[in-house]
């Protein structure tokens, strides 16, 4: 199982790559990032199968430092919210010559 | 038999990202990443970490995506907005990357994985073992470190979301 296992990991990275890049809302581009880090996650997991119990230890600080990213970068998205009063990356432009 | 239920949640899972990944409302790209992160856990009890998928749906699913929930509705953005969605030149980008990438894979799938990568002795102990013991048996022994380490990260986590949100520090 573990060719197949990262074979859709690759493809599900790749869907999180192109989420990234396709979308503008700040909230959408977060969600195709924890998509990403989901797709390692299962990584992690086929080659702990073959591999010794490791890769699911990784996983678990995977998630763990998942949650703390989500949480401050959410609060960050919050607080440009209350300035800009979009989540639109297109509108956060002040460093643009 | 458990070729077909990996082959059956492996596709749920492309699918869903696929869904997640193109559509308007941010709520609707949330539920499919919800149904996204399920699949995966199915993957993960596949694969002989069920403490890690039953993980996966309390903090993954259960906890993350209900803050993104939380934050979509703070905000106000579930409406269906005009899409957001880069034009056409980006989407070209985007395609020129993709092709890359299936290139990519198809050159490593195509290279017959390394001799250390069979090693079914090692392997079956993690089917046979207690699931949690698994994954607790290292973490508070040889990661034991990491472990308080990640402790610390979560409370300047919490400080800095609190502080980041707030109108009037």
């Amino acid at each position: 199982m573990l060719g197949e296992s990262l074979a859709v990991s690759a493809i599900l990275f790749s869907l999180g790559v192109a989420g990234v890049l396709l979308r503008r809302n700040a909230i959408v581009i977060f969600m195709c990032i924890e998509l990403m880090l989901n797709a390692v996650n299962l990584s992690f997991v086929a080659l702990a199968q073959q591999l010794g119990r490791d890769g699911q230890v990784i996983v678990f600080f995977v998630m763990a430092v998942a949650a703390a990213e989500a949480a401050v970068g959410l609060a960050i998205m919050i607080a440009i919210y209350r300035h800009k009063d979009s989540v639109n990356v297109g509108d956060v432009n002040l460093l643009r010559g | 038999m458990t070729t077909l239920v990996f082959w059956l949640f492996a596709g749920i899972a492309i699918l869903a990202a696929f869904l997640c990944i193109t559509r308007r409302s941010p709520v609707a790209s949330a539920l499919w990443l919800v149904m996204t992160l399920f699949a995966l856990a199915a993957l993960f009890v596949i694969l002989d970490a069920h403490f890690i998928g039953a993980i996966q749906v309390l903090v993954y699913a259960g906890a993350i995506m209900v803050l993104f929930l939380f934050v979509i509705m703070l905000l106000n953005l579930g409406r269906d907005g005009p899409s957001d969605l880069v034009g056409w030149p980006g989407r070209l980008v985007v395609l020129a990357i993709g092709v890359l990438l299936a290139l990519e894979l198809i050159v490593v799938a195509s290279v017959a994985p390394s001799a250390e990568l069979r090693l079914p002795a090692a392997g079956a102990a993690t089917g046979r073992e207690n699931a949690v013991l698994a994954v607790s048996e290292p973490l508070f022994t040889d990661y034991l470190v990491p472990f308080e380490l990640t402790s610390v990260l979560l409370l300047a986590a919490i400080v800095g979301a609190i502080v980041l949100a707030k109108r009037r520090i």
